[in-house]
């Protein structure tokens, strides 16, 4: 691992040097995976927050979120990448949709899923998009990110660096979630007998999260 | 493959989410907006590990280990989100954050709080605005 990793480090330098000369003109092929899969997942996006069929925005959510899991797998992060379809694709959307049928929500078109501040909104989020895009490409414009060799989100790496270094964060999470799966069945229990609903969503999340 | 390609379909997607937030009217497409911002936070964590991997000699591998906390944390927002949505339907018989403004200033209300007992009122109250806080 070591020669490996000083190897990669003065593999690493001497890319970087060359980073100047490489061009946004001539990508290379993961990019331009990179850039396709991207435009894909920022439609979805876009789909699912303008959509007026409730329904649909989260089937959209679906599109979006596996296009962010194929974009981990082109950076390398394959772990990352099936947590990723396990627990949004598996479990955030199907709780999603269990919410939206709880919540009767209508089937087809409603007119009312826009507030009426949606041109403020509109403004606000394409300054911030306007300025977040503007300082990001100023900043990491010539900075070169260098895929080759091992993969950097193995399951192997991220599993050592998380049971290394991270130990106590994840035993607090742990912890966390269980909190959570107390708190969801809390809340949506009440003191009749139609809690049963709640409590399957709350037991679904946690599986899933697991 | 340049840094700035990540970061700016990250900033795209968390700019979306933001107009989501913003824009939209029911409790639970706030939570799927919210969603969108955090999957921006995990693919600028994840390049930015994928980039500092290469060129630092050490790593903790911090950005991967983060990633995976926010994605568990996510998983258990939104149980706890949709919970709390789904209390406030059963108490107001709406998730329309819009008509939620009993606590609001300036105005008297006039919410659809028929169905609500006398009792539990304040509770779905405070909850509808903990949806808004945590949305």
């Amino acid at each position: 691992m070591t020669p490996a990793a000083t190897l990669g480090g003065l593999a690493a330098g001497t890319v970087n040097l060359a980073a100047e000369s490489r061009g946004f003109l001539s990508p290379t092929g993961v990019e331009i995976a990179f850039l396709l899969v991207g435009l894909v997942t920022f439609g979805a996006a876009v789909i699912t927050v303008t959509t007026r069929q409730l329904v649909h925005a989260a089937l959209w959510l679906v599109v979006a979120l596996g296009g962010l899991a194929v974009e981990y797998l082109l950076l390398t992060a394959e772990f990352i990448a099936w947590v990723q379809v396990l627990v949004y694709v598996g479990s955030v959307v199907v709780l999603l949709l269990f919410g939206l049928m709880l919540t009767r929500a209508p089937i087809g078109r409603s007119p009312d899923a826009d507030s009426g501040n949606r041109r403020v909104a509109l403004a606000v989020a394409v300054a911030a998009a306007a300025a977040l895009v503007w300082v990001v490409v100023d900043a990491f414009r010539t900075t070169w990110i260098d895929l080759d060799g091992a993969p950097a989100g193995s399951t192997e790496v991220t599993g050592a660096s998380l049971f290394q270094h991270w130990v106590l964060p994840f035993e607090a999470l742990s912890v966390l979630l269980l909190a959570a799966l107390v708190g969801a069945i809390v809340l949506s229990r009440k003191a009749k007998a139609d809690a049963a609903s709640g409590a399957t969503d709350a037991r679904r999340d946690t599986e899933g999260a697991r | 493959m340049h840094l700035a390609y990540p970061a700016v379909l990250s900033a795209l997607l968390f700019c979306t989410g933001l107009y989501g937030v913003l824009a939209r009217r029911n409790a639970i497409l706030v939570l799927m907006s919210v969603e969108l911002m955090l999957n921006a936070v995990n693919l600028n964590l994840v390049a930015f590990d994928v980039w500092l991997s290469r060129t630092a000699e050490e790593t903790l591998h911090s950005g991967q280990a983060l990633t995976l906390f926010t994605i568990a944390i996510a998983a258990a927002e939104i149980g706890i989100g949709l919970a709390i949505v789904l209390a406030v339907y059963r108490n107001r018989g709406t998730s329309d954050i819009d008509k939620l403004r009993d606590t609001a200033e300036g105005h008297e209300p006039d919410g659809p709080d028929s169905d609500a007992t006398g009792r539990e009122t304040p509770v779905p109250r405070t909850a509808g605005e903990k949806a808004e806080a945590t949305a």
